[in-house]
């Protein structure tokens, strides 16, 4: 989510040290501290961290609201309706979540690489997150294909039909997910040595995080609900 | 020194190239003249679409000259087909309530002002802000496609309530391919939604300047934030609710149909235990805050205005924040007042009648305040005053009926009716429209460097002004005396079928013809200003905010690479002891306002 129209000019000499780390006030040039009321209006404009952050809590709280809905939905479905079949799930769901809760380990190791500075490290335990994101995706859809070879297809019945839909909704925002881990790969050299970027590998994590709970939750929904 | 180079200065530069510059900009200012500009085309769309409805309305057996052209099934011999009349009305209602009431007020003028009046230099995500834009220019796209294709656009009313929108053709033209072509319009607007609102959010709190403390914003501020919350979580709810929608369309899911239904003879198969009522209550939770989405910024707008040209400080600065926030957070509270006949039991009619009254108080502070705010200025009656004054007399007309609505009883007689489209379209058909018209004739120096023609404004003002009031107050009397909404005509209902009711249509129909019209006055005034008007000033109106402290129209970076530094609130009119009448946000003058 970089500004695509800057330049990157050359360093100049009144411009001070910018290298606070990621994420504290005062990082990459927006400084807020008093002194000098010329010299901070003078200083080039650019996004702070922590507007990231922000962003990426309000893209949380939207997909929250998502799939508030579709919780809405399927409790309003079953308690209306007198055609409610309850569905077993398909085991390797628990397999799957195990799975994806190591991704979770995975990508906090990754971190802690980065923040030392070991950016083949870093970049080799994302790699090993965004595979166990695909062997998660793939267990997904092992999953839909058990589910099929018992009959249960998208409109079978109520029950089945939110199988589907929460498990699709899901996997297609953990999809983008293992997207934004890919970028992150091809840019992991430039993230190891300079730290101001390293805002794009916090706000990753946590839509990374935010999608394992997510699961977590729709699997207590699905197990309890279904 | 690699380390250096690489944390040195990202400097913003200004884009080179045509396409850079106008097209695929990520700059705020042009991103946000490409929604007022969508907004435009969609409103003349919207009217054209009303004009043809109103007609039909009083003259309903005649030809339409050309009408056929536009569909030809409905519209053979250019008489319009009943299931037609529902199709315009679909299509008027999607297009002004999303790609008009949605976009221009927040969209529009937010992304062109909200980074300037908190001293920033764009959005904190311009390329999102970009792809938002043309997400909504191709869910715009598509929504217009469905006028073209075999059976037409989609007749189940913007609020696409299923069974009706869910089973197909079976329910009528326009059903099939048109109803899908709609919710993926919408489903992509609320993508495009989403992700303006998120940007909206962070920019508000992340990125004000030095000095511009919450309590310093401009109300206009204040309002696109409150707003973009209210987005965030509300068109998430719809996005859901129109994939359950698609899914029982194509996916032979019943989420929404219940089973045995029969429709135009034709037994619904492969589809059983669906609730209705789920779409009501999912659609609703959306439409309530979509409404309230709607109205805010020009309330923000409006405050903004009328403290300018009053030459007084907004009343009660303090009270019209939290009023706003309290209107935020009550409309997600409100939804089953469009649902009171739905069979709901009264206790929960109570508590929703309850909470929809309680939403008139926050609402009649702002409107205290905003006659407070007028009460012993010094007032400078411009074309954007004019319009901001008629914004709390429209919102107080059109308001006022949404109380009588919020009683369960007495809804039981109007829902569905005329009254009911009397009151939205005063708050929204019109008040709404009257915030955009200020907000217009307001900005449009700073947006495009020239002033406006004032005698030009003041008559395209005062026909609209009398004219919507013409259009729409009558409209209260129909619902009361039965007049039922969604009918093509009234000639085949017997106690409709008389001059009370018929003469009344007539005389509406031919006021909207007149100010229709009057529309092309602002239009011509419009864009006949942005070649020819008068060069503007950096600050015609003498106004405080910080979009008034920069050059008209602002360069590329806004504030040309020195960050403004905010001293004072944004409303110092009039301070004792100033050397003008009003004091700018980053003036250095060391006077306090009391």
């Amino acid at each position: 989510m970089e500004s695509m129209s800057t330049a990157i000019a050359p360093a100049k000499p009144e411009v001070p040290s910018r290298t606070h780390g990621g994420g504290r006030e005062g990082g990459n040039g927006y400084i807020r501290r008093g002194g000098g009321g010329d010299l901070w209006e003078s200083m080039p404009w650019s996004v702070p961290p922590r507007a990231y952050h922000t962003g990426m809590w309000m893209a949380i709280a939207g997909i929250v609201m998502v799939f508030a809905a579709f919780t809405s939905a399927l409790v309003v479905r079953r308690g209306l309706s007198t055609d409610w079949v309850p569905t077993k799930l398909p085991p390797i769901l628990f397999f799957n979540t195990a799975v994806l809760a190591l991704s979770s380990l995975t990508l906090e190791l990754s971190r802690r690489s980065l923040r030392a500075q070991r950016g083949s490290e870093f970049a080799r335990r994302l790699y090993l997150t965004m595979a166990l994101g695909l062997v998660f995706v793939t267990g997904q859809l092992q999953a839909w294909k058990q589910f099929a070879s018992r009959g249960m297809y998208l409109s079978t019945n109520p029950s089945s039909s939110f199988f589907y839909l929460l498990t699709a909704a899901h996997g297609i925002h953990l999809l983008g997910g293992i997207i934004a881990l890919l970028v992150l790969a091809f840019r992991a050299p430039k993230l190891a040595a300079f730290p101001s970027k390293r805002v794009a590998v916090e706000v990753t994590s946590i839509y990374w995080h935010f999608m394992d709970g997510l699961w977590i939750y729709l699997l207590i929904l699905l197990m309890a609900r279904l | 020194m690699g380390d250096a180079q690489a944390e040195a200065v990202h400097v913003h530069h200004a884009p080179t190239g045509w396409i850079r510059k106008y097209i695929f900009s990520f700059d705020h200012k042009v991103i946000g003249k490409q929604y007022y500009f969508l907004a435009l085309f969609s409103v003349f769309v919207g009217l054209f679409l009303s004009i043809l409805m109103r007609w039909h309305l009083v003259w309903p057996d005649s030809h339409i000259p050309g009408l056929h052209w536009l569909s030809a099934t409905g519209a053979p011999n250019d008489q319009m087909t009943p299931e037609y009349y529902l199709s315009l009305m679909t299509m008027h209602a999607t297009l002004m309530v999303f790609f008009v009431l949605t976009t221009a007020p927040q969209s529009g003028f937010g992304n062109y002002f909200l980074p300037i009046q908190i001293g920033a230099e764009d959005m904190a995500f311009p390329t999102l802000n970009m792809l938002s834009f043309w997400t909504t220019f191709v869910a715009l796209m598509v929504l217009i496609s469905s006028f073209f294709v075999a059976d037409g656009p989609p007749l189940s009313g913007w609020t696409a309530y299923a069974p009706l929108s869910a089973i197909g053709s079976a329910s009528g033209p326009g059903e099939a391919l048109g109803q899908d072509l709609w919710i993926i319009s919408i489903a992509l607007f609320c993508v495009g939604s989403l992700l303006g609102a998120l940007n909206f959010i962070a920019t508000l709190l992340e990125l004000r300047t030095r000095g511009m403390k919450l309590m310093r914003l401009p109300l206009t501020c204040w309002a696109w934030f409150i707003t973009a919350v209210l987005a965030l979580l509300s068109f998430a709810v719809l996005f859901s609710a129109g994939v359950l929608l698609l899914l029982d369309r194509v996916g032979g899911t019943s989420f929404f149909i219940p089973a045995g239904l029969v429709v135009s003879d034709r037994m619904i198969k492969g589809h059983q235990g669906g609730s209705p009522l789920l779409w009501q209550h999912l659609f609703w939770f959306f439409g309530h805050p979509e409404v309230y989405i709607a109205i805010l910024p020009g309330m923000g707008i409006t405050s903004h205005i009328l403290s300018c040209f009053a030459r007084k400080p907004i009343f009660g600065y303090r009270a019209m924040t939290y009023s706003m926030m309290a209107i935020g957070f009550l409309s997600f509270c409100v939804w089953g007042h469009h649902m009171f006949v739905s069979g709901m039991s009264p206790y929960t009619g109570f508590a929703f009648s309850v909470m929809t009254m309680a939403i008139g108080v926050p609402s009649a502070i702002k409107t205290f305040n905003w006659l407070g705010t007028l009460w012993g200025g010094r007032i400078r009656l411009t074309t954007a005053m004019l319009f901001a004054i008629g914004f709390v007399s429209l919102f107080v007309s059109g308001g006022l009926s949404g109380l009588f609505l919020a009683q369960p009883p007495v809804d039981v007689n109007l829902h569905a009716g005329y009254f009911v489209v009397g009151h939205f379209h005063m708050v929204m058909g019109v008040a709404a429209i009257f915030a955009m018209f200020a907000g217009t004739f307001f900005w449009f120096p700073k947006m495009f460097g020239r002033m406006m023609n004032e005698p030009l404004g003041k008559i395209h003002f005062w026909i609209t002004f009398i004219g919507v009031y013409c259009i729409f107050m009558p409209m209260h009397y129909l619902g009361i005396a039965g007049n039922i909404r969604r009918y093509s005509r009234f000639t085949e209902v017997a106690f409709l079928n008389t001059p009370h009711i018929l003469d009344v249509h007539k005389f509406m129909s031919v006021a909207a013809f007149i100010t229709g019209a009057a529309q092309l006055i602002f239009l011509f005034n419009l864009f006949w200003s942005m070649f020819k008007g008068e060069k503007a000033t950096e600050n015609p109106w003498e106004a405080t905010s910080l979009e008034w402290s920069v050059p008209s129209p602002p360069p590329f970076d806004n504030f040309g690479g020195k960050h403004p530094v905010v001293r004072h609130g944004p409303y110092e009119y009039g301070v004792p002891r100033a050397a003008r009448d009003y004091v700018m946000q980053d003036s250095p003058e060391a006077v306090a306002a009391e």
